[in-house]
């Protein structure tokens, strides 16, 4: 059996007096790709923030990588030095170039010689095919380079879960398939993916499994094809319907 | 080391009724050691060594809080206290301290300010020195609002103020057409009625002089006569600063820069002393009216940069509409440019203007009496020696009013004209 | 001939109507300007004639026959008005960076306590900026110097501290300083400074081939404290004190003499500039940290970096950039601020030579010229550097 590498057990959220997560419940095995979609305001962007503690959640238990996520984590640090985040606003830092973007936490955190982390970052920078860029600054960049160059600077830090907080919705539509096809790239070398998106074709492609998240909570999880073509709820089929 | 003292358990919500019970009696407990040892000179704890007395309020407060710091305890006040001022051991001390020094310091100052302070009375003798003497204000006030403005003559500066007053007052319940009318009274109009009324030596009214008018009358005078002429001054050194045309666009630049390096008591002393070397020989002008001239051109060197920014901010765009629209340079920037860049800069226009209220005492160096410097003059009085700290403070307050009103104000103008975007 | 043909002319001269408005404006304003100097200076060429004053630099070496009360280097009524201007000039920088120093600290502290989660700090702060903002900065030092520092106590009754220093409200005397051998300690210091330089330097090589940090804080520290140290066991270097000691000047008057006087001019001058400059300043500082966006912090955090190193690597040098040239503004209106010492007989360079000087020579123009011009030449000279140091850390865009 595929080893857990998430375990989220009826986790809940407030803000304030707004409750955002009712009862989630989730698994995601090693290597899986899941994709999380719903209307917005329903909760899928804080779902994926409590798996790296940027939220915290005030009932349930999270499980990442066999740590519990609680108050007295100590090592919060560790755990994000293995889950990668690439955020719809890309949230490059503008004042290093794009190499030096990528080569910061590896050379700070995982205290690695500048040269050796230069040399991977470059390397990741290829495989999102802006190697090019690596002496720029970010504003100098176009959108789609920024995204990827985001997703290469999480890359740089080998991490075993990447989670996509909307990656393309700040992007023009033509930079949204250079986006697409890293992370398909990404998702054929066996990353474990968890990617809050509406591009369903995305999800078609590469997918194990489906969520369909409304008011906080989890309506509808299946795999893909099942999803797709036999969606149970009525929630379900309305959403799909108004992005299909 | 106090969770192994911690008898009763890491608080937490299950036995929140108890905790906070706990926790709020200790920390009431430290607040009234604090209350009895400054003013009742009570102390409970004396029995304790002295070191440890002397930090007994803030253990017992210390502890209080710690109980009462339950995460998500389900009682949204507590909750909101908690996020607030004790979230973490840092927090609950800075809280606590600030608290303590609030309770030690507060009472004895309200105590001077009002409860013992003397009200009414004629003279010196009338202040028993236990609390502020503001029998001096009293005394003094008409000196401090109206300078060495003969008495019998005030009623022309108020008339004059009223009739501001009144203008501007209407100026906004009128439709806009009679407004533009009322505008271009207020700026060429008013001022001369204004002068004649308070100057005198027309129409049967006694001359005074204007080395006579002071106090905060004089405030008002010259901080609405500078910021009336400032703006549009402003105004043309910040669209020449932007010109393409060299010599217009240094001459501004030196004219801003020169104004902005100097502090505004050499511009003060310049006015005053430089000025009339510069006048044809036997003419004379009346020294607040070089005054008044030159702050208003300090003060427009700043207004010009204010303005320059908002310039800046506004899209290329806008510039190119207006030219492709067929717009000459004026009718472009009194329609499209200027209404938009002003909007922009509202906060910075006020803070120069807020400035430039908060600059006129400094006008007591050349001789100049506003209500700064007859306080000054009020306090070195043989009869009335030693009422300093009254007489600033009164000021104080007079000058805080009428500028923290003013910031006010602008931030409503900018939340105003930000929606309507 | 009538004014159209003329206009017509005018504009054929200058070969189409855009030239004609472009040159026009300039040459209207050049004449202006020219005409109004020409008229000032020719009104003041007629009136120093009248009154035989003459126009020149020259008194700047004659007699200044007065007094300063408050001087750094050494000066008599004898020296000349050149020297008291250096006074003047080295007291106001003297308080200009007292007080720089102050509010820089005290609006970094209020700044960042106006952003704390804590409310009660945060409220504190803020009614701390709205009190100080609101109140014109001549009557704040008006307080401060004649009602606080007039309720210090006599020199009899002075405040003491540990003996070595006394506040009373003639002033704060302090121990003076005697050095024997100063320049050894001074170079001593300025080696521990390049040593500290070339530890950060191996440091960071240090990191960039292996990874491993090298703790050059503490190393730094302790070069910092060790070396001088070692001047006074082995270089000769010693340090007495000289203390103020009070003394019965007449019957009823007691002062302190020896040790450092710091007048109460001065104190009340440092003490309003850094209260009133510390508010803008925390503003800025302010706007700075909430410049950097929320998305800047948590995409440092979820590549696992601390807090500590978020705010050194991410926040800070962002911050920084928008927190800098406003802050260098404020500074620079504090040098000008430090004028208002002619208010309280504090003798900077506007109450020696635009003040005193002025009064006995009679020369107006030309001391208020020199004033201005020094004061201009300060902010000119910042005014260069923020540009260049703004260009240098731009933020690169396309």
């Amino acid at each position: 059996m595929p080893d857990k590498i998430i375990e989220m057990l009826d986790v809940n959220k407030w803000f304030g007096d707004f409750q955002v997560l009712k009862d989630i419940n989730l698994t995601v095995s090693s290597k899986q790709k899941i994709v999380v979609c719903g209307p917005s305001g329903s909760g899928k962007s804080t779902l994926i923030r409590c798996i790296n503690r940027l939220e915290e959640h005030q009932k349930g238990k999270i499980v990442v990588d066999g740590i519990e996520l609680s108050e007295n984590t100590k090592n919060i640090e560790q755990i994000r030095a293995e889950v990668g985040m690439v955020f719809q606003q890309f949230n490059l830092f503008p004042h290093l170039s794009i190499v030096d973007n990528c080569a910061l936490a590896p050379i700070w955190v995982k205290k690695i010689p500048k040269k050796q982390a230069e040399e991977s970052a470059l390397k990741q920078l290829e495989k999102v095919q802006i190697l090019d860029q690596a002496r720029k600054f970010p504003g100098q960049l176009s959108g789609g380079q920024q995204q990827r160059a985001a997703i290469a600077r999480a890359l740089c830090m080998e991490p075993k879960i990447m989670l996509f907080d909307e990656p393309t919705s700040a992007l023009d539509p033509e930079m949204i398939k250079e986006v697409l096809d890293a992370m398909v790239n990404l998702a054929k070398g066996g990353m474990t993916m968890i990617v809050v998106t509406h591009e369903m074709g995305f999800a078609k492609e590469v997918a194990d499994e489906v969520i369909f998240m409304d008011e906080g909570m989890i309506v509808e999880k299946a795999p893909t094809k099942e999803f797709f073509a036999n969606p149970k709820s009525d929630r379900t089929k309305l959403f799909l319907s108004q992005i299909l | 080391m106090i969770k192994s003292l911690n008898f009763l358990g890491t608080p937490s919500r299950d036995k929140l009724n108890l905790f906070v019970s706990i926790g709020a009696f200790l920390f009431v407990l430290g607040i009234i050691d604090v209350i009895l040892n400054s003013f009742f000179e009570i102390n409970i704890t004396s029995v304790l060594p002295r070191g440890l007395n002397f930090f007994t309020p803030l253990i017992f407060s210390f502890i209080g809080l710690y109980y009462i710091r339950i995460e998500f305890s389900g009682n949204r006040t507590l909750d909101n206290l908690n996020k607030n001022i004790n979230s973490n051991w840092f927090n609950a001390t800075l809280t606590l301290l600030i608290i303590f020094v609030l309770i030690q310091n507060i009472p004895p100052l309200l105590n001077w300010l009002f409860f013992d302070a003397d009200y009414v009375g004629v003279s010196k003798e009338d202040c028993s020195r236990e609390g502020a003497c503001w029998v001096f204000v009293n005394v003094w006030l008409k000196r401090l609002v109206y300078g060495l403005y003969p008495n019998s003559e005030i009623w022309r500066i108020n008339l004059s103020f009223l009739m501001l007053i009144a203008l501007v007052i209407s100026g906004f319940f009128v439709p806009p057409k009679i407004k533009k009318y009322i505008i271009i009274f207020l700026l060429f109009v008013f001022p001369f009625i204004a002068i004649n009324l308070i100057s005198g030596g027309n129409f049967g009214l006694v001359w005074v002089e204007t080395m006579a008018w002071g106090g905060l009358s004089l405030t008002f005078i010259i901080s609405i006569f500078a910021l009336l002429f400032c703006f549009p001054i402003g105004m043309f050194l910040a669209l020449g600063r932007r010109s393409s045309a060299p010599v217009i666009r240094y001459s501004s630049i030196g004219f801003i820069e020169f104004w902005r390096g100097v502090p505004l008591i050499t511009v003060l002393f310049m006015a005053s002393v430089m000025m009339p070397m510069f006048l044809p020989d036997g003419t004379y002008m009346d020294k607040l009216v070089r005054v008044i001239i030159a702050i208003t051109l300090f003060e427009a060197a700043y207004m010009a940069e204010v303005i320059r920014g908002g310039l800046q901010a506004l899209p290329k765009g806008q510039y190119d509409a207006g030219k492709s629209l067929g717009m000459g340079y004026w009718r472009m920037h009194l329609l499209v440019i200027l209404p938009q860049a002003l909007k922009l800069v509202i906060p910075g226009i006020a803070n120069t203007f807020l400035a430039l209220v908060k600059d006129t005492p400094l006008i007591l160096v050349v001789g100049l009496l506003e209500l700064v410097g007859m306080i000054d003059m009020a306090k070195s009085n043989p009869d009335w020696l030693g009422f300093a700290t009254e007489g600033y403070i009164f000021a104080g307050i007079v000058f805080w009013i009428i500028c923290f009103n003013m910031s006010r104000y602008s931030q409503r103008l900018e939340r105003k004209y930000k929606t309507d975007r | 001939m009538n004014l159209k043909s003329t206009t017509l002319n005018i504009t054929s001269f200058f070969s189409s109507k855009q030239k004609f408005r472009y040159y026009l404006p300039q040459i209207l304003t050049a004449l202006g300007i020219i005409f109004i100097f020409g008229y000032f200076s020719y009104n003041a060429q007629v009136n120093m004639d009248n009154r035989g004053i003459d126009f020149g630099l020259r008194f700047l070496g004659e007699e200044a026959s007065f007094d300063i009360q408050f001087s750094l280097i050494e000066y008599s009524g004898t020296d000349s008005y050149a020297r008291a201007y250096l006074v003047g000039l080295l007291n106001t920088i003297l308080v200009a960076v007292i007080g720089i120093f102050f509010a820089t600290i005290l609006g970094v502290v209020i700044g960042i306590s106006r952003l704390s989660s804590n409310y009660l700090i945060s409220k504190v702060a803020e009614w701390y900026i709205e009190l100080f903002r609101n109140i014109p900065l001549l009557l704040q030092l008006f307080f401060w110097y004649f009602a606080a520092l007039r309720a210090l106590p006599l020199p009899s009754e002075a405040i003491n501290f540990f003996d070595v220093a006394y506040l009373s409200v003639k002033g704060f005397y302090i121990p003076k300083f005697i050095w024997t051998n100063f320049s050894v300690f001074f170079y001593s210091i300025i080696a521990s400074i390049v040593a500290i330089i070339f530890v950060f330097k191996y440091a960071r090589k240090q990191q960039e081939s292996t990874g491993k940090q090298v703790p050059k804080f503490f190393i730094s520290l302790g070069i910092l404290i060790i070396v001088p140290l070692l001047t006074f066991l082995i270089g000769g270097v010693s340090l007495s004190f000289e203390y103020p000691v009070l003394t019965q000047l007449s019957k009823t008057i007691f002062n302190f003499m020896g040790g450092v006087a710091i007048i109460p001019e001065l104190m009340a001058l440092a003490l309003a500039l850094s209260l009133y400059t510390a508010t803008f300043i925390a503003e800025c500082v302010r706007a700075g940290i909430m410049g950097v966006t929320k998305g800047q912090k948590e995409a440092a955090a979820s590549i696992g970096l601390t807090p500590g190193q978020i705010l050194r690597l991410v926040i800070m040098p962002q911050a920084l950039r928008i927190i800098i040239p406003p802050t260098t503004n404020q500074y620079l209106n504090l040098t000008k601020n430090s004028s208002l010492a002619a208010a309280i007989a504090y003798p900077d360079i506007v109450l020696v030579f635009a003040g005193t000087a002025m009064m006995q020579t009679g020369r107006a123009i030309e001391i208020v010229s020199i004033t201005m011009f020094t004061y201009l030449s300060l902010s000119i000279v910042i005014s260069i550097f923020m540009n260049w140091y703004n260009k240098k850390i731009a933020i690169k865009e396309k």
